[in-house]
């Protein structure tokens, strides 16, 4: 496992570590059982991102992918902030170690998570996804029809996840 | 930049001498010591010259008693596998501390697969093996038993002549990776009555890709690789006779120096434990604070996460490793600290310092100040520090978020 020079020099020097006390919108992601937690702090002005900070728990990865997406996100507009995939953060951070994708690649989402904060404080909700149970368990084809009522998750035969966004 | 090397545990340098000694062994002895002619017999000669050595240093009474093997991983298989098949046909458990090296525990996994029990003998905050407990799972059908003599992550050493009185008791065998053990602590399996012992050439300065295995005469094991019938017909393959040379001088020099050496990075890791665990708050010790290898110090630190305390130490020329999972091929924390420490979260914040005899007291120093500037640098972004932390919300939300 090896980082690409763009991964080392921001978490080096991380860009925009911090708290913003009086932030428009907070979003915690990852946990601390796991190695992993970050809070992103924005300030919104005239529906763009006018500051942004991070807090980071967690492994070389968490870092750099903390301090690229403030990088990605400073200055853009919610809906062009929305849009930044954790693809995109590890494309600018010049690729990550495949383990790492999962696990440490947190910092999309947590930009989300910010930005839904700051719509919920101005009573908007943002369009959640409609979460729906599948015909059949994608594992073991056992039938979850009769359960959909039940708001199952996962499968009652194999235990797999048995839901998909829509 | 001078760079200090505090990461012995994962690779030792090569002993000078023992580099001077393979280079005119590439040149010159090549043979074969199956073969009968003079570079076989010189061959022969240099491969039973250093089974000796390395029986000496560990106090085998036999050279006989020594199989060379590709290293330690090779010989913890062996060990295992090998007596477990030859055996199969009587008692059916297998028993392993729950801090055993990863070599030992996957090993283990694939003998339950192969339909042995496998219990795991559990361990104090130290990572001790608790000897009542260990009496009470080590029963009339087991096998055999594998506890090493220490702990390489966490440095913490077992009193191996008390567990093996408990194992033989039962009518068991007791196997021992002695890999971080031999040439920092006394090691000796006539004394501890251990019938099988792993080693590491490289652990002791010599060459990586060479090992051994100690079998005491009378315990029977079957080979795991099969071929020429080479080492008893325990390990087949033409021996690698200049790493076995290698190694087998570098066992002779660590039997001479190894005292001295112990005591002197014995100096050099109590100095750095104490300054660490005084100039940085909530900085512990992980394993026991006397029993322990001389060369050992692993820490931790509440509020950040280990890999990254490794990558930032690495840009000053520091260079050492952690025992957390990021670093490593799997994410899980290791097994070994989860086994000793209080929680997932103290397990991701750990490093360990293992000392060499490149190292010197003059640098503790310059490295606690760095661990301290780095260390505070992280603290300073970690969204952990100075909050108090509910762990069980986490928990909670971490078996919601399961399976997603």
């Amino acid at each position: 496992m090896t980082y690409s020079e763009k991964v080392l020099e921001h978490f080096r020097n991380p860009r925009n570590v911090g708290e913003i006390i009086d932030a428009d919108g907070v979003g915690t992601v990852g946990n601390p059982i796991c190695g992993d937690l970050l809070t992103l702090y924005i300030k919104v002005r005239d529906g763009k991102i006018s500051d942004i900070k991070f807090k980071t728990f967690g492994c070389g990865a968490a870092i750099a992918t903390s301090s690229m997406i403030t990088e990605l996100a400073k200055n853009k507009t919610l809906d062009e902030a929305l849009k930044i995939t954790r693809n995109d953060v590890a494309n600018a951070l010049e690729g990550l170690p495949p383990i790492k994708m999962h696990c440490s690649n947190l910092a999309a989402d947590g930009l989300k998570e910010a930005i839904k904060d700051y719509y919920s404080k101005r009573g908007v909700k943002l369009d959640e996804k409609k979460i729906i149970v599948l015909d059949d368990c994608p594992s073991c084809g056992f039938e979850l029809k009769p359960f959909r009522d039940k708001s199952i998750k996962f499968c009652p035969r194999c235990g797999v996840k048995v839901t998909k966004e829509v | 930049m001078r760079r200090i090397f505090l990461d012995h545990a994962s690779g030792c340098p090569m002993d000078a001498r023992v580099i001077k000694h393979m280079e005119e062994l590439y040149d010159k002895s090549f043979g074969n010591p199956s073969s009968l002619h003079t570079l076989g017999l010189d061959a022969r000669k240099k491969l039973e010259d250093s089974r000796e050595k390395v029986a000496k240093l560990i106090g085998a009474e036999r050279k006989e008693e020594i199989i060379f093997t590709s290293g330690a991983t090779e010989s913890n298989n062996l060990a295992l596998i090998g007596y477990a098949l030859r055996n199969k046909n009587g008692r059916r458990k297998v028993v392993v501390s729950k801090i055993e090296h990863i070599s030992i525990m996957n090993v283990a996994k694939y003998l339950s697969k192969l339909g042995f029990e496998v219990a795991y003998a559990p361990v104090d905050e130290y990572g001790r093996v608790k000897l009542p407990k260990l009496d009470e799972i080590v029963d009339s059908n087991t096998l055999i038993v594998s506890i090493a003599y220490a702990n390489g992550e966490i440095g913490t050493t077992q009193d191996i002549r008390a567990i093996s009185d408990i194992v033989h008791a039962k009518g068991a065998i007791l196997h021992s990776d002695g890999v971080p053990a031999v040439g920092r602590i006394p090691v000796n399996v006539v004394r501890d009555q251990v019938d099988m012992l792993t080693l590491s050439s490289n652990d002791l300065y010599g060459p990586k890709g060479v090992g051994a295995l100690y079998v005491k005469t009378g315990t029977r094991i079957q080979p795991i690789i099969f071929g020429g019938g080479q080492e008893k017909g325990l390990r087949s393959g033409t021996e690698n006779v200049p790493a076995i040379a290698g190694f087998g001088m570098a066992a002779e020099i660590m039997y001479k120096e190894w005292r001295e050496e112990s005591e002197r990075e014995k100096q050099i890791r109590d100095k750095l434990i104490d300054t660490l665990t005084s100039n940085i708050e909530q900085a512990y010790l992980n394993g026991h604070r006397t029993l322990r290898l001389p060369n050992n110090a692993s820490l931790r630190f509440i509020g950040i996460e280990g890999e990254s305390l490794v990558l930032n130490l690495d840009a000053y020329g520091i260079m050492a490793s952690t025992g957390s999972a990021c670093s490593s091929k799997t994410l899980e924390p290791s097994h070994v600290l989860m086994a000793i420490v209080p929680n997932e979260v103290e397990a991701h914040g750990s490093l360990m310092l293992t000392l060499g005899r490149d190292n010197r007291i003059e640098e503790v120093d310059q490295v606690s100040t760095v661990i301290k500037d780095v260390v505070s640098k992280l603290r300073a972004m970690s969204p952990l520090w100075g909050k108090p932390l509910d762990l069980e919300e986490w928990r909670q939300k971490m078996e919601h978020s399961e399976g997603e």
